[in-house]
């Protein structure tokens, strides 16, 4: 039987099963005997010192068996770099337990280890921790005096500073006709993946040890816990086989995992270390940013001048920093341009990536002011994106890769009807309700990483891939299994895809939509030396029908290698395996992005968003009603889970326009509604009708397999979307996230 | 603190009889999950605000994490690991797996529990009603259209047997 090509398919989730039937295990889902439980405890304070800490009536509970602090943290690592994970931004990385002072509220200050959880739970209110407290700063807006620019680092390749400034600013905004500027607040967010943050060490003796930890990269995860405690990279071993959700959250190496390792190997024993919700918002957390946008056009609509200067919080130790000033001069040709990005450190954890990181924050800011800009210029805002339209990358003059965003703009618009649109503010009701529509662009870079992948036929005929990689919820098993399948010509059902372990071929991390064009790039690469390598062992059997066949005729189709055009000639796996002598076939291959041709070209996948809210006209309560997003990502793997990908990210679209905020009491410096019942996300009631739209987009550049990632890009667009249309609704303009009702009435 | 004996409780979780001694101060999640390995009921915030430790207790959906082992003596509970008939699949999970309802796959166990208990109080009709009455079950993924596709499916299929 044909098998048929699966690169485009709907395929079902392949770990269904497990995800239906609760067999699926995630960090703390390991049952192992002799398992001890840790606690963490937190500072209460913001910032100052430990004095002392009394253990005494910890102690003496039954059932505790050690508690870990900084009096009695054995020797570790002593240099900043061996801290240092993959992700770590410039400055000095946060080192749990290492000494008594106090940089955040919610540090991480001792650790309390027993026989069960509850024991260790009860035992931590019996811990009596002497602070003297210092005063601190944890709000952007209070502290903008102390903007300064972000340091540099590893990670600042990944992350540039924003682009030169163009032409003259101030002179063209000031002649401008047409122009506007507008200051946008965004409060803290916490990623909240359902799954706690959790980690079970199984200690194997030795200086050895297997890890199930909550991470989205097992490989910088096992070199973190090796580089720390000084072990052998080939003692530590860390899985995540399933991940419940991460966002980014798990980029970096969280504290329970140093806790829980800590204990296993000072105890010798089994540990878990889960952190509860409250101690979900312990570490990092998208930042605090205020934006300040100045757009201007001429009567023809052309834009003439952007000006994007924004400040994000930081940590007193760590320069975390994301793309915020840089995205309007990727979409729009102003030929003036300022752009800048300062850091304010503040006594507040790290920050971390959280999905769309600056990307979703920037947007809001630089698609409203187009919004506003539009109404000034009375032109259809949808018209006036058009007008301003770039086929190249404005900022680097080089062309895209590819770029299908005029698709996803008419796609999206005709599916939502935006031409029906009555443009004038507060103009449509339906009963007590004003109806708004908004629509904004959005704009994600297309990242690929290097990555190595083996891929074996084993001696029962199948085909194995292995890549450390995580699947956090995205599909990246099912898409995997595809890719690998289609380029071996071999059935799904007969591929497996080993995944979720540091022991395989390297990976990065699972982060920036990049693991599809990072890890499948990788597997297309090893099966193809694979198919090398099969070929020159056919070529080399006795009486070989292949041996004269050029190689480029030979192909791989239905489980088995023959020749095109000629059905005669044909060996199926299980044969070819035969003639191995029954041995496997396995290679192993790198592969990273093709700098050298990549270098000419700009990358990025694009969006446009499309939303309607209804707004009460007495109680300003928001509901979105309907919300169509059109998404140029390149080639689409498998439409069922990437539209997954999609809808989940529009949803935290409109969860960031309109729900989630982690409050923070400024004179205890501390977040005040951690718990999920205070920080809101959305919860079914609140979905809309939502509609996915993939453009067509061929890109022949990007990669090998033509992909730019769908993990981020469906979010991007959305909060300004929401945004624009409250506007719509209600002629407000409100520029702070979340919006609530409050601030409309 | 100091009487760390338990209390006898008997349960028949997923139709298997099981007599522990448990101190008062032990959940019924932490029970299911620490004490019998029946870890596809889930954490996820310990104060009944995510629903992901849904289970069924004597036919009703419950927050395994708001209630403590000892109260639900003789009771019959039913988590996500006693759904399926043997290998055949509850409609649910079918229609969870088609719907491409789950990403993650955390709070799938409690969604799955949570609608079949929804299902059974016969209190909603409409897919408004639905998505209101599953309200009490977070999906941070986003998944909540197939979510709510796949308890539709079910809901409109067995209203025409």
């Amino acid at each position: 039987m044909e098998n048929k090509p699966l690169i485009g398919q709907p395929v079902s989730r392949l770990e269904g099963l497990e995800k239906v039937t609760g067999s699926a295990r995630y960090a703390a889902d390991y049952h192992v005997s002799d398992l001890l439980y840790g606690y963490v405890i937190n500072s209460t304070i913001t910032k100052g010192k430990i004095l002392s800490i009394d253990v005494s009536a910890v102690l003496a509970l039954e059932g505790v068996v050690k508690i870990f602090t900084h009096e009695n943290r054995p020797s570790l690592a002593w240099f900043d770099l061996q801290y240092a994970d993959m992700d770590a931004p410039p400055g000095t990385v946060f080192k749990p337990l290492s000494d008594n002072i106090i940089r955040y509220n919610g540090q991480p200050v001792a650790l309390i280890v027993a026989e069960d959880f509850e024991t260790a739970r009860y035992a931590s209110t019996l811990l009596k921790v002497v602070y003297k407290e210092e005063p601190f700063d944890t709000v952007l807006s209070q502290n903008l005096d102390k903007a300064r620019a972000p340091k540099k680092g590893m990670s600042t390749p990944l992350k540039p500073p924003p682009p030169e400034p163009a032409g003259n600013f101030d002179k063209a905004f000031g002649k401008a006709d047409f122009k506007t500027e507008a200051t946008y607040h965004h409060g803290t967010e916490h990623h909240n993946p359902l799954e706690l943050f959790a980690t079970t060490a199984i200690y194997e003796g030795d200086g050895k040890l297997t890890i199930y930890d909550k991470t989205q990269g097992t490989i910088n995860n096992q070199f973190y816990i090796a580089n720390v405690f000084g072990l052998k990279y080939k003692n530590v071993r860390v899985l995540a086989p399933y991940v419940g959700g991460a966002f980014g959250s798990g980029l970096r190496p969280q504290h329970q995992l140093f806790l829980c390792v800590l204990a296993s190997l000072e105890l010798k024993r089994n540990v878990r270390v889960t952190l509860e919700r409250k101690q979900m918002f312990s570490f990092g957390h998208r930042p605090q940013t205020i934006q300040s946008l100045r757009f201007s056009a001429d009567s023809s609509g052309m834009l003439t001048a952007m000006n994007h200067c924004a400040a994000g919080e930081t940590s007193s130790y760590e320069d975390y920093n994301e793309i915020l000033s840089s995205w309007s001069h990727k979409l729009y040709p102003a030929a003036n341009t300022l752009f800048e990005y300062k850091l304010v450190p503040l006594d507040l954890a790290t920050p971390i990536d959280m999905r769309a990181p600056g990307g979703v924050t920037a947007m809001h800011a630089i698609e409203c002011i187009m919004d506003e800009l539009a109404y000034k210029l009375d032109m259809d805002p949808l018209d006036f994106r058009l007008k301003n339209y770039s086929e190249i990358d404005p900022s680097t003059k080089k062309p895209f890769t590819s770029k299908e965003l005029k698709q996803c703009y008419e796609k999206g618009a005709e599916k939502f009807g935006w031409h029906l649109r009555n443009p004038k503010p507060a103009s449509t009701k339906k009963g007590n309700r004003l109806v708004g529509w908004g629509m904004a662009t959005g704009i994600w870079d297309a990242y690929q990483f290097p990555a190595r992948a083996a891929a074996v036929l084993t001696k029962d005929s199948r085909l194995e891939v292995h890549n450390a990689a995580t699947d956090i919820g995205t599909g990246t098993l099912t898409v995997m299994t595809q890719i690998a399948a289609d380029e071996f010509g071999i059935s799904a059902d007969d591929v497996s895809f080993f995944y979720g372990d540091s022991k395989k071929p390297f990976s990065m991390f699972q982060g920036g939509s990049a693991i599809t064009a990072s890890t499948g790039t990788a597997i297309i690469a090893a099966i193809r030396e694979l198919k090398k390598k099969i070929i020159k062992k056919i070529k080399e059997m006795p009486d070989s029908p292949f041996e004269k066949i050029p190689e480029h005729q030979i192909v791989f189709r239905n489980n088995s290698v023959s020749v095109q055009n000629r059905p005669d000639i044909c060996i199926g796996f299980q044969d070819l395996i035969r003639a191995n002598n029954g041995r496997e076939f396995k290679v192993t291959k790198l592969a990273g992005p093709d700098v050298l041709k990549l270098r000419k070209y700009s990358k990025a996948a694009h969006s446009a968003s499309f939303v309607e809210v209804e707004v009460d006209k007495d109680l300003g309560t928001i509901t979105v009603t309907r919300a169509v997003t059109a998404v140029a990502a390149g080639k689409i793997i498998n439409p069922k889970t990437a539209k997954s990908q999609i809808l989940g990210s529009m949803i935290w679209g409109i969860s960031k326009a309109l729900h989630e905020e982690t409050l923070i009491d400024p004179n205890l410096g501390k977040y005040i509604n951690a718990n999920l019942g205070e920080y809101h996300i959305p919860s079914h009631a609140d979905i809309p009708e939502m509609e996915v739209i993939f453009a067509q987009e061929d890109d022949t550049l990007i990669n090998e397999l033509g992909v730019k990632g769908v993990g981020e890009i469906g979010m991007t667009a959305i909060p300004a979307a929401v945004a624009n249309a409250v506007f719509h609704a209600t002629g407000k303009r409100i520029n702070d996230l979340p919006i609530h009702f409050d601030k409309l009435i | 603190m100091e009487n760390k004996s338990g209390i006898l409780t008997s349960l028949t979780i997923n139709n298997n009889d099981y007599k522990l001694e448990l101190l008062p101060w032990v959940s019924l999640l932490d029970m299911l999950r620490e004490r019998l390995n029946l870890t596809g009921t889930k954490k996820g915030c310990d104060h009944g605000q995510c629903g992901a430790c849904t289970v069924l207790c004597d036919g009703r959906r419950i927050l395994s994490c708001l209630t403590l082992a000892v109260s639900k003596n003789g009771s019959e509970i039913l988590t996500i690991e006693g759904i399926a008939a043997g290998s055949e699949l509850h409609p649910l999970q079918k229609a969870f797996i088609e719907n491409d309802a789950f990403q993650c796959g955390y709070c799938t166990p409690g969604q799955i529990c949570s609608a079949i208990g929804m299902l059974q109080e016969g209190k909603a009709q409409t897919r408004e009603e639905v998505k209101e009455l599953m309200s009490g079950n977070l999906c941070r993924c986003g998944a909540n259209v197939g979510i709510i596709d796949a308890i539709m499916q079910v809901k409109e299929g067995s209203g025409h047997e």
